[in-house]
């Protein structure tokens, strides 16, 4: 049903017509409105045979659904920035133990300094988590990545994360179709543990393993999101066939045929890209896109055939690995390596903390790309003047105070 | 068996001569075959479900393993053998499920070491909603992973009144890591990090929590402090908050020889003693009030307790009596007038 919805409004809809029996939750700015709204939907009814249940903590929400999936129960939570990094221990023990949770990031970034606004620092902070992680483009594909999201968690046995940019989709108003519930009974069917907790078979469910097998469970964990490289895919045309539209899949790509560029990105920000990219087109710039949906399992041989014919790549990311650059540019490294003539990789951080990532900004970015390409990793629109001036001031003073707190002042005196 | 043990034998005070002398009904004597059948401790029965079975990892004589072997026994009976256990992080879990065996007899679930009462909750809701509300859910962990690092999660269940009964060994230490200072450690205590040494060895007097009273705040409808001296009160203990529904919590003191640099034949004898000296004051709080305290006959003095443990060896290094000996007998004495520990019933 075609609705004019909030993003997490729809995405809680979503969520409710999964039938997940234990939601847990703790609040936290963007995905608020997401748990608010299976809340509302526990409550009036709406959502049968499933709890609610409000928690003291990220680390404790996690840890409900750690509990209620081990025994049988389909669990759902969801979290942002500084829960994540708290439920952190919780994270990597879902994914130990094999647990089929679903978890929607509202994604955030991390601080110090705090900060409420959207970037990618939180779910990159877990990519080694052994949760596979699906960023969605728009709001109808947050709520047709969710459904997806329950049914590969499950077949897998695996938790997976749906990473939706914070604000900008969690809250923006726009045109959704809802599914009908009979469609996502169809495509979901009710979960079946592959390890249950149950007196009548009893089993230990995290017992300690020493070296002699540890590196076996590890492997394990890895051979299965290998396999759901081949998974998502299928799960993507089955989608299509019921609900009659394209969602999720490994990666998208946008007028790469021809293109002697190509961009790399992931979420919200790839609606940003495309209209950017249809501009430059308009001047001859031969430039495409690759929209990553599927981040863990990260599909190496797909992004190698959907890059190969290009001359250059420029990755747009939100996020940044402090000392190193950016996460996503090394890892498609990872995918252009061992190509007889590799594209020319280009590694750009962009809206951290929320700035918005503008059409200009990007089309300046890929131009200069071509004609004067940079070392290293770009930080777009990186106000270099405060920049400057604050490395000379701490470079003068040996108590040049919080740096945060300085560049805010900087920047109220320039105004 | 030994001479003194009060399971078999008394000594009158004054006569200085051993009388043999069994206790039947109407005590908690363990073993006792004598009385109905359905007065009978789970233990006596040939049906127990020896749900910790044999040839697990702990060390000789340890507390833990014994408290856990009594506690999960009774409430397997309890709930007809519909029991799923949660366990925290700790001597527990390690040496019952050394890779590839366990020795759990019954659904058991290890996540991490702060989580457990949390964990539990979740397997209670799901139990809920798959309409499978005869299973029951316990939730154990050690001192540490009790009222240290899972007291958030343990609040949190308790708050919510989740249908939980979370059980707490208390060796008062964090033993599985190497003996290290929690905040159940008694003061004076030497642990890896109060070492003896400096003006103040061992561990600082002024520290630590009481987390049976902080349960008992949290107002919930079952709260007890049991002892592996006595395991029928135990029992008894763990048979009543089963047969409540919402979130209780048993404490029990457990000791551990390594830990406490104790004979291993001393377990029993140093659990008792801790009961006598006033030391681990033994009592049951429904709904926020105490209801009921286990008495002592005869209070014991608490150097009696300290001297059998080397962690309270310092004490007894010079030739005067250290004056935190008397510090520790204050303790025991104030939680005798609290609790009303020799008050005549
Ligand atoms: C988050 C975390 N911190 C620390 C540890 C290390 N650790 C494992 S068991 C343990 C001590 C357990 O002490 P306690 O809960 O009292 O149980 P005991 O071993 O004494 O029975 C510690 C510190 C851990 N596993 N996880
Ligand atoms: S160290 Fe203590 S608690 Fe741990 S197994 Fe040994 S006796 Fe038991
Ligand atoms: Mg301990």
């Amino acid at each position: 049903m075609l609705k004019q919805i909030e993003g997490s409004r729809a995405m809680a809809e979503a969520i409710a017509l999964c039938r997940p029996e234990i939601i847990c939750a703790y609040p936290i700015t963007p995905q608020t409105h997401i748990v608010e709204g299976v809340g509302a939907l526990v409550r009036d009814g709406t959502l049968q045979n499933c709890e609610f249940i409000n928690v003291e903590s990220e680390f404790a929400a996690l840890s409900v659904a750690i509990g209620a999936s081990a025994a049988g129960a389909r669990a759902y939570t969801a979290t942002a920035s500084q829960g994540l990094l708290f439920m952190a221990e919780a994270v990597y023990n879902a994914s130990g133990l094999g647990l089929p949770i679903v978890m929607t990031l509202g994604n955030r970034a991390i601080g110090a300094p705090i900060n409420i606004w959207n970037d990618h620092s939180e779910a990159m902070s877990m990519r080694d988590a052994g949760w596979m992680q699906l960023f969605a483009e728009t709001n109808q594909e947050a709520v047709d990545l969710h459904i997806q999201a329950f049914k590969l968690a499950e077949e897998m046995s695996m938790p997976v994360m749906v990473c939706v940019d914070g604000f900008i989709l969690t809250h923006a108003v726009e045109r959704v179709d809802i599914p009908q519930q009979e469609d996502v009974d169809t495509y979901l069917p009710p979960y079946e543990p592959v390890q249950v907790l149950d007196p009548a078979d009893p089993i230990s469910i995290g017992a300690m393993v020493g070296p002699e097998a540890f590196t076996e469970v590890r492997f394990l964990q890895h051979y299965k999101q290998q396999q759901a490289l081949s998974l998502i895919p299928v799960l993507a045309d089955e989608f299509e066939d019921l609900f009659g539209r394209r969602s999720g899949g490994l990666l998208r790509t946008y007028k790469t045929e021809d293109a002697e560029l190509i961009v790399v990105a992931m979420g919200s920000v790839c609606g940003t890209i495309k209209d950017t990219i249809d501009e430059l087109r308009e001047e001859g710039f031969l430039i495409g896109l690759v929209t990553l949906i599927s981040y863990r399992p990260f599909p190496v041989d797909q992004l190698r055939d959907a890059l190969a014919e290009a001359e250059h790549i420029v990755v747009v990311e939100k996020s940044v690995s402090v000392g190193m650059g950016g996460p996503l540019a090394n890892d498609i490294d990872l995918a252009l390596r061992n190509m007889a003539h590799p594209p020319r990789l280009h590694s750009a951080v962009a809206g951290l903390g929320g700035r918005p990532i503008t059409k200009n900004s990007l089309a300046d970015l890929f131009r200069q790309s071509l004609v004067q390409p940079w070392e290293g990793t770009h930080f777009l629109d990186l106000n270099e003047r405060i920049v400057a001036r604050n490395i000379h001031r701490s470079r003068k003073v040996r108590r040049s105070g919080p740096i945060a707190e300085n560049l805010i002042r900087q920047m109220a005196t320039e105004n | 068996m030994e001479k003194d043990n009060p399971m078999t034998s008394e000594t009158t005070p004054g006569d200085g001569v051993q009388k043999l002398h069994f206790y039947q009904k109407g005590t908690f004597t363990v073993g006792n075959r004598l009385v109905s059948s359905d007065e009978r401790s789970v233990q006596s029965s040939i049906d127990r479900s020896n749900a910790l079975t044999c040839g697990h990892r702990a060390c000789q004589g340890c507390g833990e393993a014994l408290g856990a072997r009594y506690a999960i026994d009774t409430a397997m009976e309890a709930a007809g053998g519909n029991l799923i256990a949660v366990n925290a992080t700790g001597c527990l879990e390690v040496f019952t499920t050394p890779y590839p065996e366990s020795a759990w007899q019954l659904p058991w679930l290890h996540s991490l070491f702060g989580n457990a009462a949390a964990v539990a909750t979740g397997v209670a809701a799901a139990m809920r909603v798959k309409g499978r509300r005869e299973v029951r859910v316990v939730a154990q962990g050690g001192d540490g992973g009790t009222t240290d690092i899972g007291l958030q999660c343990l609040s949190g269940m308790f708050e919510r009144n989740d249908d939980v009964l979370y059980i707490c060994y208390d060796n008062e230490g964090y033993m599985n890591t190497g003996v290290q200072r929690s905040s159940a450690t008694p003061p004076a205590a030497r642990t890896a990090t109060t070492p003896v040494l400096g003006d103040e060895p061992g561990n600082v007097f002024g520290t630590g929590k009481s987390v049976p009273k902080i349960a008992v705040a949290h107002e919930i409808p079952y709260v007890a402090t049991a002892t592996v001296a006595d395991l029928r009160d135990l029992e008894a203990k763990v048979k009543k908050a089963m047969s409540i529904h919402g979130a209780r919590y048993i404490q029990i003191d457990v000791p551990c020889p390594l830990g406490w640099g104790a004979a291993s034949h001393e377990t029993i004898h140093l659990a008792r003693l801790a009961v006598e000296t006033g030391f681990y004051p033994i009592f049951e709080a429904e709904h926020g009030r105490v209801t009921s305290v286990r008495k002592i006959r005869h209070q014991v003095p608490v150097t009696e307790y300290l001297k059998l443990q080397k962690r309270f060896a310092h004490l007894f290094k010079g030739d005067k009596v250290d004056p935190r000996v008397a510090r520790l007998q204050a303790r025991c004495d104030a939680n005798i007038a609290e609790y009303g520990l020799l008050d005549a019933a």
